[in-house]
């Protein structure tokens, strides 16, 4: 096991220097394209981009540029908007992350309680009619573009039907911290967690109903029944507990994609000032340093994330420990 | 002595037709007989028409494509509009009087476009330009069409390309493809989109005589297909890999065939099915991610218009005019569960018993980022 | 059948008939079986792949698909019908009354728990002990399997353990509840060929210790030979022959049967250039002609071949055959099945 985790992290930072190449060179060596334009924002003046050349060192060879924004990024964290003059990139990255966060802890509890729950129904009631209208729900569910289904319910909760008891009591769009007052914070985040979830229940839901399915085909499944346990233990403890595995390991991926920023467009439609949603800015205004660094964030927390989940899934199956 | 398939008495075992399995020459089964005299694919169409949800989205699907095609004439013959011209003074006549495309608010503060007459002109009102929303929604369902189909080609292409390569090299070749496709794969789509779109939106795209302008449609176009290149190269290289050992290829090779004559008449046709099992499905993806692109202002440019740059422009005026948005969401949403069901229907029809990879099973042991275009 | 013997068998199976709902309709896969298990018995049941003996033993488990699968027919134990049964008291017969160990005990056990929790499973279902009392059980029935460092093996997961002891696993978790029944379906198919033995041997002497009756599918009659005492051939998804294994050996009637022995190398005689083997494919389930199931591979087919012979008793009580003619061996030795219609036949064994 020690071995095992030993490798892991070393194949984990060799992920994340490369991971850190590849995103220097796609902002500093696409051919035919001039990084130090890239950097100063729209319409810069000769100072400014004079000052961007100095900073990168663009004029010095590509290894010393990498390791100037590396340096910069990392260890000196003085990486500085030229859009949003002096502001520094990295500690406002980590100021938004909290909003990030609170977003998709709340969507992943909906949507791994959902997603098991409507897989399981589907699965143990298969071809029926309750199956059919789930595995429909669930199409539409992964076809529909977040930041549409946000607007719809924001049309919903917040204009047409907001005098309604149901929805009078939601706050307008916005955020609250959690330490300042958690109950607001519940009402404001309360949708965006169900519209945000529902794309992964959708998927989700799918996902784990095949797997039971296929899982239910498996001779050990047919042995469970052998013993004369009930089917409903059959059902858990048997063919739910050895999908888990994959299960488990694609959500800690996803969630990882979410808390690195990939919620970008559910918090810009909720208006949540969130890691995505300074990404979102800095889109507007491409403004290329803060853009690096969520992308560097994001990418960094993915890989750590893949890391972590090939150690979950260690503990999840005990096959794979031996390997 | 030989246990000629001595199999488990489970269901299947007895399923009707196992007893024609011995017919089945070595080296004859699966995918290898795809490709020739063409009654693989025959079958395949045979049961793609045996399955109904699948012909109906099809046919939904193509209805879709043809009103998309249809544009220019709706704009011209029915709603009677310039639909890429803003017309911000325009009037338009309801119940014989004319009335304003865009009035002034009450409020005295900004001003609200026309809503839907459900007449020819202005049939689902207007947008903060003054632009027929009916007109625009099947303009801008051409730009998601061309964006998807467009994007959805070029990966396959490419893909397709890469994973021969590194399949039938081996070796270095090989190992360098795949770290580099991992790389890749580990890297959220979106985060990669995203640095893509904003190092090219700002000065386009200059490689040798290649020039590609910031507001062209190439650029998303092209970006979309390099991000989901890994998505449907790894399988395939894994395929290929699998094919290079098997004895079809080993003799050929044998017989001193040139690599060319391997590759292209070996192994490509053996690939071709998996390709075209991604194909709906990657369209639909394509077409997703090319909304989500808009939305963050990164996709497609003015004064081009897709259904996703559509639904970003109607939101700042979605609780009085909410339509200008909505419509093109539904439109949208609706074209991917079609497209979702088509391919649900052509891997059935291609590969029934689910020895491809699949969507619901992407992930087995090890995963990797295994599902597309979840940008949320 | 059963008038010949007197006490209730432990095991009645009359007329069973099964069919499967398949994507292209309906199909009959076990059509009319019958068979009886007496206590303390070793049963026998062979046939080529596709025969429905497989089918038949997991509908007495009633483990199949019961959303695909309507039965017919009548399957008793200790004289209650199982197929009457409510699920919940079909649970209390499996693994008490009948336990069933299959063919690959590489796929059979639950790769995700320890081999302990999964014999301590299906104790505690069954009797009321404690995590300890279920523990000390598991191990005495390690013991009993003859796993050697049984204290370690418990604890180990399925992966751990060579397919041998993985299929001692199975067995102690078959015997834990002392059933009555023990159906063993081909148990050493997948195992290696000095395993095998072993195990066969074990399943055996475990029958002499704890009375238990043993239904064993196979398709090896060289197994067979050794330990049954009854045979019950199976084609098609029909009982074809039916005997002791006197009977079987020595005066099989049905022309399948012939073949099945036939087949079987023999060190006593001159190596053949090529193993004996029945012509045509077998039958499956589904593509079968109406009239004798083994018609269409029979050296001895005639006009009467297109009805469906009944069992009938021939010599001895008890040994009955499904043929219209009334071969001896000498017939069988005159006209091999290998020769029915010089089309190259399907190795059987």
């Amino acid at each position: 096991m020690i071995r095992f985790l030993l490798s892991r992290v070393a194949s984990t930072v060799g992920v994340l220097f490369a991971l850190s190449v590849l995103v220097f060179l796609i902002f500093f060596a696409i051919p035919g394209i001039d990084p130090a334009r890239q950097m100063a924002g729209r319409n810069p003046t000769p100072e400014t981009l004079a000052a961007v050349r100095a900073t990168f060192g663009l004029d010095k060879p590509l290894p010393v540029q990498y390791w100037r924004l590396m340096d910069h990024l990392l260890i000196k964290r003085d990486l500085v908007s030229y859009t949003n003059r002096g502001v520094k990139v990295v500690p406002e990255l980590f100021a938004a992350a909290p909003v990030t966060l609170s977003l998709v802890l709340g969507a992943a509890v909906l949507w791994v309680g959902g997603s098991v729950l409507l897989g399981v129904i589907a699965a143990v009631w298969r071809n029926s009619i309750v199956d059919r209208l789930l595995m429909i729900g669930s199409l539409i569910a992964i076809s529909i573009p977040v930041f549409w289904l946000g607007q719809v319910a924001n049309l919903i909760t917040q204009d047409r039907f907001h005098s309604w008891p149901v929805f009078s009591w939601i706050p307008p769009l916005g955020y609250t911290p959690i330490t300042q007052d958690p109950v607001l914070w519940f009402k404001h985040m309360i949708i965006p967690w169900i519209v945000l979830a529902a794309l992964y229940i959708g998927l989700y839901a799918r996902i784990f109903r095949s797997s039971l399915i296929e899982a239910g085909h498996q001779d050990y499944v047919r042995t469970a029944r052998s013993k004369g346990i009930s089917e409903v233990r059959v059902v858990f403890r048997h063919t739910v507990r050895t999908s888990l595995g994959p299960f488990a390991s694609l959500f800690a991926l996803d969630f990882g994609v979410l808390v690195g920023g990939g919620a970008l467009l559910a918090e810009v439609v909720f208006g949540l000032p969130g890691v995505g949603q300074l990404t979102f800015q800095s889109l507007a205004g491409l403004d290329l340093p803060v853009i690096m660094a969520a992308v560097l964030y994001g990418g960094a927390l993915v890989v750590i994330m893949n890391a972590v989940v090939d150690v979950l899934y260690a503990r999840l199956d005990p096959r794979v420990r031996m390997a | 002595m030989t246990v000629s398939g001595i199999v488990p008495g489970g269901l299947g075992d007895h399923a009707p037709g196992t007893a024609g399995e011995v017919a089945v020459p070595p080296g004859g089964d699966g995918a290898a007989g795809v490709g020739q005299g063409g009654s693989p694919w025959l079958l395949a169409w045979h049961r793609f028409r045996r399955n109904r949800s699948a012909m109906t989205a099809s046919i939904l699907f193509a209805v879709v494509v043809l009103a998309c095609i249809m544009a220019p004439f709706y704009a011209r013959y029915v709603a009677h509009t310039e639909p890429f011209t803003s017309n911000l003074t325009g009037t338009t006549p309801i119940d014989g009087q004319q009335v304003p495309v865009i009035e002034p608010n009450a409020s005295g503060l900004g001003s609200t476009p026309i809503g839907p007459t459900w007449t020819g002109r202005y049939l689902f009102g207007a947008d903060t330009q003054g632009r027929d929303v009916a007109a625009r929604l099947l303009y801008g369902g051409r730009t998601s069409l061309i964006v998807g189909i467009g994007a959805a080609l070029i990966t396959a292409v490419i893909a397709t390309i890469v994973a021969l390569i590194a399949g039938f090299a081996g070796g270095w070749v090989d190992a360098v493809i795949s770290r580099i496709l991992d790389l890749v794969w580990a890297f959220p789509v979106y985060l990669l989109a995203i640095s893509l779109s904003t190092v090219l939106l700002l000065q386009g795209l200059k490689i040798g005589p290649i020039t590609v302008d910031p507001a062209s449609l190439w650029l998303p176009v092209l970006i979309i297909s390099l991000v989901y290149v890994p998505y449907l190269a790894r399988p395939v290289r894994g395929e290929v890999l699998a094919l290079r050992r098997r004895e079809f290829v080993e003799a050929a090779i044998g017989q001193g065939i040139s690599r060319s004559r391997v590759i292209f008449g070996e192994l490509l046709p053996n690939v071709v099915p998996t390709v075209i099992v991604f194909l709906p499905l990657m369209i639909a993806t394509d077409i997703l991610t090319e909304s989500s692109l808009s939305y963050l202002s990164i996709g497609v440019q003015a004064p081009n218009a897709s259904w996703g740059s559509m639904i970003t422009d109607g939101q700042s005026q979605l609780y009085t005019r909410p339509l200008v948005s909505i419509a093109p969401g539904v439109l949208l949403v609706l074209t991917i569960v079609l497209l979702n069901i088509v391919g649900d229907g052509v891997r059935d029809a291609i590969d029934p018993r689910g020895l491809l990879p699949r969507r619901e099973r992407r992930f087995r042991r090890r995963p990797g980022r295994q599902t597309p275009a979840r940008v949320s | 059948m059963n008038t010949s013997t007197t006490p209730p068998s432990l095991l009645d199976v009359q007329d069973l008939r099964v069919h499967i709902r398949t994507e292209r309709g309906t199909v009959t896969v076990v059509q009319g079986v019958a068979l009886t298990v007496q206590a303390n018995e070793v049963l026998c049941i062979v046939g080529e792949s596709g025969s429905g003996k497989s089918v038949t033993m997991l509908s007495v488990m009633r483990l199949l698909d019961e959303k695909a699968v309507t039965y017919e027919g009548s399957i008793k134990f200790q004289g209650r019908e199982l197929l009457d049964l409510p699920a919940r008291q079909m649970r209390a017969v499996r693994g008490a009354g009948i336990a069933m160990i299959f063919q690959d005990p590489m796929t059979a056990l639950n790769p995700v728990y320890r081999v302990g929790w999964q014999i301590a499973e299906q104790l505690r279902a069954h009797r009321n002990l404690s995590r300890r009392q279920a523990r000390t059980e598991t191990l005495r029935l390690l013991t009993a399997v003859g796993i050697g460092d049984p204290g370690r093996r418990i604890d180990n997961y399925p992966h751990e353990l060579s397919g041998g002891l993985r299929q001692r696993v199975m067995i102690a978790l078959a015997l834990s509840c002392r059933p009555k029944i023990l159906i063993a379906d081909e148990p050493t198919t997948a195992l290696d060929v000095t395993v095998q033995s072993q195990i066969l041997q074990l399943i055996f002497d475990l029958r002499a210790d704890t009375g238990m009756a043993v239904v064993l599918v196979t398709h090896d009659m060289g197994v067979v030979a050794e330990i049954a005492d009854r045979v019950q051939v199976m084609y098609g998804g029909n009982v074809v022959e039916h005997g002791t294994t006197t009977d079987i050996f020595n005066d099989p009637h049905h022309p399948y049967t012939a073949g099945l022995l036939a087949s079987i190398p023999r060190l006593d005689q001159p190596r053949p250039a090529r193993l004996p083997s029945i012509a045509g494919t077998p039958a499956s389930a589904g593509n079968i002609a109406p009239g004798c199931v083994f018609a269409a591979r029979c050296p001895h087919r005639f006009d009467a071949c297109s009805t469906q012979p009944e069992l009938r008793t021939v010599g001895d009580a008890g040994h009955q055959v499904a043929c219209h003619l009334d071969l001896t061996v000498a017939d069988h030795r005159a006209v091999p099945v290998g020769d029915a219609t010089g089309t190259e036949g399907t190795d059987l064994l």
